[in-house]
């Protein structure tokens, strides 16, 4: 099973609580474009959520030194201590899901730690459960097939 | 049963204080002296910083006062330089990892220098230096490791038990020398070496391995050209190790983090993007070129003799991209997602002292699988794969390999060579057996494997000489120059493209200009003043890669999506511009187009006269054999009758009606040979050197190359003392 942050554009009324409640919580400061939720205006009162949907694990694939993983609860996380800040997977997300803050020396992504959900007034977002689908396998199953035979 | 470091002798060991890179730079060097197991830093001189910016042009400046006239590749003060350059373990810019090997080459008898990927040259730079020499032959096998977390630089005598061979070697010493089996501790190490066939002949080469958390296991990228794993195993250097812990995204401390970071994202997106419609390096690396080389008559077929055979299509990228392990992010350095460094996994070997064995292939890259394929005749990708592993793990480069061995089945197609002359190996076309025989009869030390890869310089003289073989033909046919064997494109109908070949200072290889699409198949650059420009700006524009430490394949082999709408596509413009912001936000210093490009002079016409200075460096050893100029057989001819016949009427000037093939043969020779002359005389003026092909004084203090030696060893030859 794979937990992550269920968006419904619908909902959304462009409030940002979610951004302020995820920037304060990881940075210690109010700044939209350093929360790990994002809202994007479309014009005429309409919004679009961006959050990674843990699935298609793209930047898992790219990722040089496997500082991202998938955790027990099929959640894409980011081992900072691993990471180079190469942003091959901020290039190869298709949803803009994985952020960095120019400067930084590292990106972020959310992981579905649902802070955002308590703060949002129009329950345009939820933890949620899904399926792991034939995409969100592709990473693992390269790793398999090319794995040296265990040493004796 | 796998060893720590702790169960090797130490013979020697020097603590050093661990540098911080500012800019770009350590502004030091480590060089040790293997004969006498001594390490000591040298401080890079501005003045040092100034002409030969890093990267190549350290290690050449190092080179050059290390050395003597009278250097020889095996002479003891010979050495070998690996230096990194300013840009280099960036981690956002893909291609950033490159390191450059420069040495006196056993093939040449000049410098060579090669450009590789791996995880050696980063880590030796965030261990603190800009580049190693390493000098002195040592009476026993040693292990020269650099700790760059403890800043330790240590010698171990290699253990007897030790295997030769890269691809074991490689792996213990990665294990022997991590501070543990973590993965991330095994990643933190790097190995350089070759293998047993690098003991035992001039085209020895060196494997940088990097540590494969996926695979469990190592990989490796290799400095293939011009012997400099022969020299390794002359100065009885087993390995070299390096480690480092704690790569992160500023180690070069860039004067703009942010814009490098911005700068690399940018080329992130635009690989991710336009891969799949362009070059398919993701997926494929650089053998996706193999059917257009064959659509066009360039792929080298039976010793570069023909470009095309209707069997292509047996060995195109969509066959390798099948047998290439997919959905791996297959980069030679952390952040290049160009990832073109592709492996065979779990590949079954049919020969040799590893038969039956699984192991990792790395690549084939287009350069082995075409060299060491269809230039042979052979269109049995297990057996271009075979051909591809052993020649890595044994340390012999593939590119002279694949050339010599065409060039021996083509004796022995002409019969020259017969099994009484290999020892029993049948060399006819397309035999990969044979081939694969010579490399293990190589690594065992028996005759004709010894023999046969000395390389086609040595070979056709030899011939010549043995066998009664006619010396001119043997000649034509053996594809070098300057002792080096030519890489794997055919240059007959493009005189830009034996230009840019055999107009080069180390010898026949693909890295200073590739113009045949620009010169043959688009005529962009008809004139001979205008090849010259082409050959002036190209060779200059891709030195600059080996000064920073980067990779050339991210500025061509991938590009913006409007690229065509520039006035000049072939130099793919916004890429320039972002090397320039690139190099800019590292070192803090602007950098006009102009000045890019005298970086590069600088350094070219160093090496020119470094050339010179070892008695080389003149215009006849400029020339290419003939068979990289045109049909040197009369089947040759006649294969491609149609188009000689056309070009002698109109280009030449001659009816070629009622002509026999033998004199039509011989028309076409001398008009070509004549054109490539021309060639030699625009290019030499444009590069501001003599027509023997010395740069004279004067440009070289109007580039800035005003060191008094150099223009003393240019002075001494213009005035026919040296």
């Amino acid at each position: 099973m794979i937990k992550y942050l269920k968006t419904n554009d619908e909902k959304c009324v462009g409030c940002m609580s979610c951004v302020s409640a995820c920037s304060l919580l990881y940075e210690k400061e109010d700044n939209p474009a350093k929360s790990r939720i994002q809202v994007n205006g479309q014009g005429r009162g309409a919004f679009h959520l961006i959050a990674c949907d843990q699935e298609c694990r793209k930047c898992v694939q790219e990722c040089p030194t496997q500082a991202l993983v998938v955790s027990k609860t099929g959640v894409v996380v980011l081992d900072k201590s691993l990471c180079v800040g190469c942003l091959a997977c901020v290039a190869v997300c298709p949803i803009d899901a994985m952020i960095i803050f120019p400067g930084d020396k590292q990106p972020f992504k959310c992981i579905a730690c649902g802070a955002c959900v308590k703060k949002c007034p129009k329950e345009a977002i939820a933890i949620a459960e899904k399926e792991e689908s034939p995409a969100s396998r592709v990473w693992a199953e390269a790793i398999a097939a090319v794995r040296k035979e265990e040493a004796k | 049963m796998s060893f720590s470091k702790n169960d090797y002798k130490l013979l020697s060991e020097r603590r050093y204080e661990l540098g911080s890179i500012r800019k770009g730079y350590n502004m030091r060097t480590l060089h040790v002296d293997v004969g006498t197991r001594q390490a000591a830093e040298k401080p890079v001189s501005e003045l040092m910083k100034r002409k030969f910016v890093g990267g190549k042009g350290f290690g050449l400046k190092l080179l050059w006062d290390a050395t003597k006239p009278t250097t020889r590749w095996d002479s003891p003060e010979n050495e070998i330089v690996i230096a990194m350059g300013p840009i280099c373990g960036n981690t956002n810019y893909p291609g950033s990892g490159k390191s450059l090997v420069v040495s006196i080459s056993p093939m040449t008898d000049v410098p060579i220098d090669s450009n590789v990927g791996g995880y050696f040259g980063p880590y030796l730079k965030f261990s603190g230096f800009d580049a190693l020499e390493l000098q002195g032959r040592s009476d026993r096998e040693v292990i020269v490791f650099i700790d760059g977390n403890e800043g330790l630089v240590q010698v171990f005598e290699s253990p007897d038990s030790i295997p030769a061979d890269t691809h074991l070697l490689a792996e213990e010493l990665t294990r022997a020398f991590a501070a543990s089996s973590d993965p991330a501790e095994l990643q933190a190490v790097a190995v350089v070496s070759a293998g047993r066939g690098a003991d035992r002949s001039p085209m020895g080469l060196l494997n940088f391995s990097l540590y494969d958390k996926r695979r469990a296991g190592i990989r490796v990228k290799q400095a293939g050209r011009g012997g400099i794993g022969t020299v390794l195993r002359d100065k009885k250097i087993r390995a070299l190790v390096c480690r480092f812990k704690g790569v992160g995204q500023n180690l070069n401390d860039a004067a703009e983090p942010a814009l490098v970071q911005r700068l690399g994202l940018k080329l992130h997106r635009e690989i991710v993007k336009n891969d799949d419609q362009q070059c398919k390096m993701r997926r494929q690396g650089t053998a996706h070129l193999m059917e257009v080389m064959n659509d066009y008559d360039l792929l080298p077929t039976k010793n570069h003799k023909y470009g095309q055979d209707p069997r292509g299509p047996e060995v195109a990228s969509w066959v390798w991209e099948k047998l290439l392990s997919q959905n791996l992010p297959d980069g030679c350095w952390y952040g290049c997602t160009l990832a073109c460094a592709h492996s065979v996994d779990r590949f079954e070997l049919e020969t040799g002292p590893y038969k039956g064995q699984k192991v990792c292939v790395d690549g084939p890259e287009y350069e082995t699988a075409a060299g060491c394929g269809p230039n042979l005749y052979v269109y049995d990708t297990r057996g271009i794969l075979e051909i591809n592993f052993y020649c890595d793990t044994y340390g012999i480069d593939t590119i002279s390999f694949g050339t010599t061995m065409s060039f021996l089945m083509e004796c022995w197609e002409l019969g020259i060579l017969d099994a009484g002359r290999t020892d029993g190996i049948d060399l006819s076309w397309g035999n990969w057996k044979g081939a694969i025989q010579v490399l293990h009869d190589l690594a065992e030390g028996k005759r004709f494997g010894v023999l046969a890869c000395k390389g086609v310089k040595f070979l056709a003289d030899h011939f010549a000489k043995e066998y009664g073989a006619d010396p001119q033909l043997m000649k034509d046919i053996a594809l070098h120059g300057k002792g080096l064997e030519q890489s794997e494109y055919i240059s007959k109908e493009s005189l830009a493209q034996q230009g840019g070949y055999y107009l080069t200072n180390k010898g026949p290889q693909h890295d200073e200009a590739w113009l045949i699409f620009m010169d043959m198949v688009n005529n962009r650059i008809p004139s001979f003043e205008q090849k010259a420009e082409a050959l002036h700006y190209f060779p200059m524009f891709r030195t600059w890669f080996g000064l920073q430490g980067l990779c050339k394949l991210p500025w061509n082999d991938i590009e913006p999506a409007d690229n065509a709408k520039h006035a000049e596509p072939n130099k793919v413009p916004e890429h320039v511009a972002n090397y320039r912001e690139l190099y800019t936000a590292i070192t803090g210093e602007s950098l006009s187009p102009e000045e890019l490009i005298l970086q590069s002079e600088r350094v070219y016409n160093f090496q020119r006269a470094f050339n010179v200075r070892q008695g080389h460096g003149r215009r006849a050893e400029d020339y290419p054999p003939y068979r990289a100029m045109g049909p040197v057989l009369e089947d040759e001819y006649e294969a491609r009758a149609e188009r000689y016949d056309k070009q002698m009427k109109e280009k030449i000037g001659i009816d070629p009606a009622g002509k026999s093939v033998r004199e039509k043969v011989a028309i076409t020779r001398e008009f070509r040979i004549r054109q490539y002359d021309s060639l030699i005389d625009a290019v030499f003026k444009r590069r501001g050197w003599t027509s023997d092909g010395c740069p004279t004084p004067e440009h070289l203090r109007g580039i800035g190359m005003d060191l008094p030696e150099v223009i003393a060893v240019a002075e001494a030859r213009i005035a026919g003392e040296a």
